[in-house]
């Protein structure tokens, strides 16, 4: 469990990042962070794994507040996969990658092997085990990084825009993993601006501005809601684009799944009959 | 696809400002092509979508565009490609570079001066334009891309999406006959996206500048395209006009993520209960209108 309490954050250079955040996720929790770029959605799921301490309120992970253990500590519990492969990536092979951390923690020769072919198959990596993560495309260097932190099995995860370079097979996959982990108990908290990812999920939705939290809901509510979205420099979805163009006609303006669009549809279509 | 492609070359003048022809192309290091026996064109001031899977060979297929293949990443070359009329294997990146200009999917990958202002007006010193011509162009590029309250800040300070505009602007500045942009919004919120697609759709149509535009987000792209180019494997699979080539069943088996709105308008369409126009809808506007007709009418 995550529980924030009134955090403040000022990065050095003066820019105020968070402006009294509070909030708590719960064990199995899903939740997509959205908002404009300098909302401070990167900033806040910093505080979770312990990059960063706030300068006032505070976060507790199952009880432990960040400020009192090491990042090393609490990286076992808290996997962060960042936005930018790059600055994650270091070794000589996909496969060394992979099992870096894992000897890190400590985890035996056998197990470490075992785990790295498990999130080579998982990612579809397996065909790039002995070549060097710099070779890759941008889509599979992200799916590298990924595959490095699944194999140590947090109970949290953070993904800070998984999509980023993905095509719907690779989104698709994501999805399912994620659903995967709910099942578990398990948390997973992305930072994303993809709104059909988002729409597709249908996860609890935190909707961020300057440093606050605007809108917290069920991604259907909060992504159908164009006054709030606007505001957070995010655009609906298509699927409620369509529905929110077409409120005249007696449809609900709350629709971002393709398939129930089409039921909504058929039904105002046979009343009209 | 291929013969279709070999017969429209015949006969006609081409007016193809990218060409390629059997292109094939293994990075150093590796055993397998990353492009293999790629033939396409891209006509002046057409707006190409490239798309496919990931690691399908998008993003090299670019670097072949404005030269980083072969001057720069080494590696074994073979057919032929064509840029703004120049034979690119016979002319240095610094030459190719004012005719073809390329975003790169990585901001940081391309950033490097002291200031904003320095990084946009760099590409406009290395060609000797002229101060006070320059000053306008970089003032003219920092406005279209929402940054000029940024000049002053150093680029590797701002985030993700902020570089992202930067790297556009420096680019544009050069106003390049060809922009070849690989995923130039991705760090993005969806509206700094949506106006940055805007700003390229008005330079394809308003200066009539070619865009090549590699992106996996169709939904926010696809209603600006004249042209899609689908790949897999490192093969062109798909090649064509953007209606047809979006709802045919191999995009959809490739993975190409057709957007919403296509795609409610094929499972409508296959349900057959509302009756919907022939035009294949790339957006939720072009929908909404073919629905609200298709309701009223019943």
């Amino acid at each position: 469990m995550i529980e924030v309490e009134d955090v403040y954050f000022t990065y050095p250079n003066g820019v105020e990042a968070l402006r009294g955040v509070s909030l708590t996720i719960k064990n199995g929790d899903f939740v997509a962070i959205m908002g404009e770029n300098g909302a401070g959605k990167t900033t806040l799921v910093k505080h979770f794994n312990g990059l960063l301490k706030s300068a006032s309120g505070s976060v507790l992970i199952d009880g432990v507040d960040t400020r009192k253990v090491s990042v090393a500590t609490l990286a076992r519990k808290v996997g962060f996969v960042f936005q930018n492969p790059d600055n994650q990536l270091f070794s000589e092979t996909v496969e060394q990658e992979i099992a870096f951390a894992l000897k890190n923690f400590g985890f035996k020769e056998r197990v470490t092997k075992r785990r790295v072919t498990w999130a080579l198959n998982l990612l579809g990596l397996a065909q790039y085990r002995k070549t060097s993560p710099f070779m890759l495309s941008g889509g599979e260097r992200k799916r590298v990084a990924l595959a490095s932190v699944l194999a140590w099995n947090p109970k949290i995860l953070i993904l800070d825009e998984p999509t980023i370079g993905q095509d719907y097979h690779q989104k698709e996959k994501l999805r399912q993993f994620i659903l995967q982990m709910k099942t578990q108990r398990k948390t997973t908290i992305i930072v994303t601006h993809d709104v059909e990812f988002v729409a597709e999920c249908n996860p609890r939705v935190l909707l961020m501005r300057e440093g606050r939290i605007v809108a917290d809901g069920e991604a259907q509510n909060v992504l159908t809601n164009p006054e709030i979205l606007i505001k957070a420099s995010i655009v609906p979805p298509q699927i409620a684009q369509i529905f929110i163009q077409l409120s005249d006609l007696g449809l609900p303006k709350d629709v971002i799944d393709v398939y129930e669009a089409r039921e909504k549809l058929l039904k105002v279509s046979e009343r009209s009959k | 696809m291929r013969k279709k492609l070999a017969l429209k070359q015949v006969g006609t003048i081409s007016m193809a400002v990218i060409e390629t022809k059997n292109l094939t192309y293994t990075y150093p290091g590796r055993t397998e092509p990353s492009i293999k026996d790629v033939s396409i064109k891209i006509e002046k001031g057409e707006f190409t979508l490239i798309t496919g899977p990931s690691g399908c060979g998008k993003t090299t297929l670019c670097r072949c565009f404005n030269g980083l293949i072969p001057h720069f990443y080494q590696g074994e070359l073979k057919g032929e490609i064509t840029a703004a009329g120049l034979k690119v294997v016979e002319h240095q990146i610094s030459e190719l570079a004012r005719h073809v200009g390329l975003v790169f999917q990585n901001p940081e990958n391309q950033l490097f001066a002291l200031s904003v202002e320095k990084d946009v007006a760099f590409g406009l010193e290395n060609l000797g334009v002229p101060r006070e011509k320059m000053r306008k162009r970089v003032e003219w590029a920092l406005k279209l891309t929402g940054i000029d309250d940024l000049r002053e800040r150093a680029p590797h300070e701002l985030s993700g999406g902020q570089q992202q505009r930067v790297a556009i602007a420096s680019v544009l500045a050069m106003q390049p006959k060809v922009m070849v942009l690989d995923e130039p919004t991705s760090f993005l919120d969806p509206l700094g996206a949506k106006k940055i697609f805007e700003v390229i759709y008005e330079l394809n149509r308003k200066l009539g500048v070619t865009i090549a535009l590699v992106e996996h987000r169709l939904d926010l792209t696809a209603r600006y395209a004249d042209h899609i180019i689908v790949m897999d494997n490192g093969k062109v699979v798909l090649d064509g006009e953007p209606r047809e080539t979006l709802s045919s069943e191999e995009a959809r088996l490739i993975g190409v993520g057709i957007p919403k709105a296509t795609r409610l308008y094929q499972i409508l369409q296959k349900d057959g209960r509302i009756r919907l126009g022939n035009t294949i809808p790339l957006c939720s506007d072009e929908m909404a209108s073919m629905l609200r007709e298709a309701l009223k009418s019943q």
